[in-house]
């Protein structure tokens, strides 16, 4: 099913001043099966738009469809992975991921669901391991494992890897790419590193900050797994688009600073 | 040096001067025994029995009280975690009362319930059941909302989601709150003792004060001492350093 952003605006309260406009009329339409990346400085609402998606918050304008219909709360067609470990400490990791499959399926299901989607993010040798004993890396695959059982129509990704070093951040690009591949989910990727987009994404979405609004939205032609050498010329031509914005935002913030 | 042995030479150190203090002679055996008299007394008492019946009814009082104390501590704590009205108003007189000393509750306790066991766990469950109200109170409001935002995503929400998200995710708090009631209700516990006409070990105190019996005095203080540290490091210090641990709240201290 496609997803459909139709004229959405947000904005926040934000007393005694005027409420802060975080989002200005996002008009945009993901088909299904497609990896798109979210990219933009910090303060463009990538990650507020992803939580109306979620249904988590909800728009002050506009609306969010996913097919036919309009998203107003969280539903089990879509999964989010946040970027810090929203595991549950009091669960194994098994636990966690039949968290979401429960009160679905039989216990024996639930197991099997587990166990597959373990082996697919490479931790089967862990589920009876509680989060805390885990590496960052390997928290956020029980993670992706956790939202995957789930079987969503849509995969909300807000900066999974943004918290771990960069070795770790490579290894799972990779298998997320992988999984992405077998499973033919739709993603939506939030980040604001270039190349993790780049490497990853079927279309990059740039957003620009305060009004947080689409400034560029084009499709990766390139061919999988990508290369260096073919990533550096576009990594170039969305760092120029880019560069403007954050410069843009750099400067208010120092206004800003200036000010007070 | 372990720290084992640098605790049982600072005790024999302590013993050593506390004999010393006596063979002086300074003062009476009747104000200062020699720890031998202490030692002594401690055997009779535990040899007759005696004792071992106080303890066991302290006990009684204590586990009593305090399962009352979480129980409606937990009652409370979440109600005042989830009803904003009920924070504002039973929630200021809960932080009052929780600033007034247990022993405060006793003479209260004794025109309400007379001398016996009832007025004692009265007063142990009012030295337990506020700071489990606070505790839980905390634990409830304090969950991190990146797991309430997760599992919502994943399907849950009303009862699912409090008895399965919120409640555990607040139990470091209601293990501190569970350790800190047993503190506060064992000192109310001896309060209450004393004032009683018994049994328990603080009724024997008062008793032995009451016919001048210092050594078994001595003796009965340090049997509190003993029993509140292990208690409270070996029981409840490690549950929750288990539980910080595992809720990842706090490296192996």
């Amino acid at each position: 099913m496609d997803l459909k952003i139709d004229a959405l605006s947000k904005q926040f309260e934000n007393k005694p001043n005027p409420p802060l406009l975080v989002l200005d009329n996002i008009n945009l339409t993901i088909k299904a099966g497609e990896f798109v990346s979210l990219l933009g400085p910090s303060g463009c609402g990538k990650s507020t738009l992803l939580s109306m998606v979620a249904g988590l918050q909800k728009p002050s304008s506009g609306s969010v469809y996913l097919g036919e219909e309009e998203i107003r709360k969280p539903g089990p067609d879509r999964g989010v992975v946040f970027q810090e470990s929203a595991l549950f400490p009091w669960m194994n990791v098994r636990e966690n991921v039949m968290f979401p499959i429960r009160k679905k399926m039989t216990k024996k299901e639930q197991l099997s669901v587990a166990d597959k989607y373990l082996q697919m993010v490479q931790l089967s040798k862990f589920p009876e391991h509680y989060p805390h004993e885990l590496s960052g890396g390997m928290q956020q695959r029980v993670s992706i494992a956790r939202v995957l059982a789930m079987n969503p129509e849509l995969l909300l990704m807000d900066e999974p890897f943004g918290a771990l070093d960069e070795q770790t951040r490579s290894i799972l690009q990779d298998e997320i790419e992988k999984i992405w591949l077998d499973t033919k989910k739709t993603v939506i990727f939030v980040t604001h590193s270039i190349r993790e987009a780049i490497k990853l994404s079927d279309r990059i979405i740039i957003m620009g900050a305060r009004p947080g609004t689409i400034i560029s939205d084009f499709n990766v032609n390139l061919g999988r797994p990508r290369l260096q050498a073919d990533m550096a010329k576009l990594e170039e031509k969305v760092m120029a688009v880019l560069k403007s914005e954050i410069d843009k935002v750099m400067q208010e913030e120092l206004s800003y600073a200036g000010s007070h | 040096m372990p720290v084992v042995i640098k605790r049982i030479m600072f005790f024999v150190f302590l013993l050593l001067v506390w004999q010393g203090i006596v063979l002086l002679g300074i003062w009476p055996e009747s104000m200062i025994p020699s720890p031998f008299s202490v030692v002594n007394e401690l055997y009779l008492g535990f040899k007759d029995m005696t004792l071992v019946y106080d303890i066991t009814a302290s006990f009684r009082h204590l586990f009593i009280g305090l399962f009352l104390a979480i129980l409606i501590g937990t009652g409370l704590g979440v109600l005042l975690a989830k009803v904003k009205t009920a924070d504002e108003t039973l929630g200021t007189m809960i932080l009052a009362l929780q600033s007034v000393p247990s022993i405060v509750w006793v003479p209260l306790a004794i025109i309400w319930f007379g001398f016996g066991e009832t007025s004692i766990i009265f007063v142990v469950v009012i030295g337990g059941t506020f700071v489990m109200t606070m505790n839980i109170r905390t634990g409830v409001k304090n969950v991190s909302p990146i797991y309430l935002k997760a599992a919502k995503t994943m399907g849950s929400k009303g009862l699912d989601l409090f008895f399965k998200v919120v409640i555990p995710a607040a139990v470091p708090h209601a293990v501190t709150g569970v350790r800190l009631a047993w503190a506060f209700s064992w000192r109310a516990l001896m309060a209450a003792e004393l004032l009683s006409t018994g049994p328990g070990l603080g009724y024997t105190l008062s008793y032995a004060s009451d016919f001048n019996n210092m050594s078994l005095v001595i003796g009965i203080i340090m049997i509190i001492g003993v029993i509140g540290s292990i208690v409270d490091q070996l029981v409840f210090h490690r549950i929750e350093n288990k539980v910080l641990r595992r809720w990842g709240l706090e490296e192996a201290a």
